[in-house]
């Protein structure tokens, strides 16, 4: 038998694409926003909350459109409760600011409208790649996060089934 | 090393028979350094001649015994004291004596068996040398000369591709093919990725072949991972019934034969690894074992023969065109 010296390169035989498939939504939809900063409360005991309105067609989460306040702490919580439940590397949140919050500065502190931008983009930045990682999604504390009107943190951490 | 001009000292040179004739093969040595060396294959035999020329005239040289030996071995770095010899073939020249002028000596090592194919690694050596040595009552003259050794292979009777499903429960399924589980090292992978669920935002695939060195035995293995082409096949969001295909050429990347365990000591495995990453940099992979194989050369067809193999296998109505081509291109 003779060996023929060219080889074969032509392309493996595959399945047509159904159009639905190929022109529907995909199954992939993700989007999270965090705007609207509010500043409630007054003298010492203010603080911002951000509005957190999320849109999926993912199955794993139960509400496809959700709509949530939340504030900086509650962020902090969500980062340490992954930290501690899942194996994931959990992306950094925007700084803390500390330094904003001493008294005698000459502008509003952590109330001043660019770092409530800047921070509100970073927020942002953050709860998407989170909510992305296909092994956050299975912990119980990101759905709270995202689709409970309030976080219950005495709730009973665990994992979540599609 | 001699004392200071007293006595004779002498050089040696190996010269094989069919040095002019034989083939050479590129090798890459340990500081990375490509030489050429002569090529031998399993169960030929190694014949030349031994010069031995003396340093100064007029003086005798005097010796224990002149021997050639033919050598096989691994040398692991990490244990260089210990030389595992599994070819060690010795000739004697001449008997202890004295050499009163420059002497050649002929040798054969009739049909030797070269079991392994030559091999310098990251951590591990295997080469075939010859080395002459003059035995002296202080100390030996010696001469050492590296060839190369290829194994060949011809097309395994048994080649099926591989196909498999894999993925993250939920999240992402794909079904990916090659078209071989054996590959010689100038063939093509020929595949395809076919996406059965996608709820992650991909980015990007890739794929490329990892190179394992493993050393040792038992609980002291030292694997050594070595990414030897990385190439995108896909960029873009794909979505559930597309088919993404792969074609990779090997010739163009620096590989060896897959060495299984060879004298116990090491292997060299190759790997395929698909990697697929998201919009957030997040890396899903699958790594599959493929076998490579060396093929020996066999005689070229005539360009228009090539060219008509080519074209029946295009699809399209370009072939006519192609085969019209190479025929007036051969003429």
């Amino acid at each position: 038998m003779s060996e023929a010296t060219v080889a074969d390169t032509r392309r493996l035989n595959s399945k047509p694409q159904d159009l639905t498939d190929a022109y529907g939504p995909p199954s992939n939809f993700l989007e999270i926003d965090v705007f609207d900063p509010q500043t409630i409360g007054v003298g010492r005991n203010r603080f911002t909350t951000y509005e957190v309105r999320m849109k999926t067609n993912l199955p794993i989460f139960k509400l496809k459109e959700s709509c949530v306040r939340r504030r900086y702490s509650d962020f902090e919580w969500l980062k340490n409760e992954l930290e501690r439940d899942s194996k994931i590397v959990v992306p950094p949140l925007p700084g803390k600011a500390l330094k904003r919050q001493l008294p005698f500065r000459g502008d509003e502190g952590i109330f001043e409208e660019s770092f409530i931008e800047e921070r509100r983009a970073g927020l942002e930045q953050f709860i998407n790649r989170i909510a992305g990682h296909p092994l956050a999604q299975n912990e119980r504390c990101l759905h709270m996060f995202l689709q409970d009107e309030s976080i219950d943190r005495n709730y009973i951490p665990g994992k979540v089934r599609q | 090393m001699s004392f200071f001009g007293f006595g004779q000292t002498a050089e040696i040179d190996i010269v094989l028979n069919d040095a002019e004739t034989r083939k050479k093969a590129e090798h890459r040595t340990e500081d990375g350094k490509k030489d050429k060396y002569l090529l031998f294959y399993d169960g030929e035999t190694v014949s030349g001649k031994v010069n031995v020329t003396l340093k100064t005239p007029g003086k005798r040289l005097e010796h224990n015994g002149i021997k050639i030996e033919f050598v096989g071995q691994i040398e692991l770095y990490y244990d260089r004291g210990n030389h595992h010899e599994f070819v060690s073939l010795v000739k004697d020249l001449a008997r202890p004596g004295e050499l009163s002028q420059s002497q050649t000596f002929d040798f054969e090592f009739t049909h030797v068996e070269k079991p392994y194919e030559s091999y310098t690694g990251q951590n591990v050596k295997l080469r075939y040398f010859l080395r002459a040595t003059i035995s002296r009552r202080l100390n030996d003259i010696s001469k050492e000369m590296d060839i190369v050794v290829q194994t060949l292979c011809t097309y395994p009777e048994l080649n099926s591709s591989i196909k498999m499903e894999v993925g993250i429960e939920d999240c992402l399924h794909i079904e990916f093919e090659y078209n071989k589980s054996k590959y010689h090292l100038r063939d093509v992978i020929v595949g395809k990725i076919y996406f059965l669920l996608v709820r992650i935002k991909i980015k990007h695939m890739e794929i490329g072949i990892i190179k394992r060195e493993s050393t040792g035995t038992g609980p002291s293995v030292y694997h050594e991972n070595d990414t030897i082409a990385k190439y995108e096949i896909m960029d873009g969001a794909p979505v559930r019934g597309e088919s993404i295909p792969i074609r990779l050429f090997l010739a163009g990347y620096e590989l060896t034969p897959t060495m299984r365990d060879v004298n116990k000591k090491f292997s060299v495995r190759y790997y395929l690894n698909l990697v697929l990453i998201d919009e957030e940099e997040r890396r899903y992979f699958k790594q599959q074992e493929i076998t490579l194989w060396r093929k020996g050369d066999i005689v070229r067809r005539s360009m228009s023969q090539q060219a008509t193999i080519a074209s029946q296998r295009y699809e399209g109505s370009n072939s006519e065109t192609v085969s019209a081509q190479a025929k007036e291109d051969s003429n």
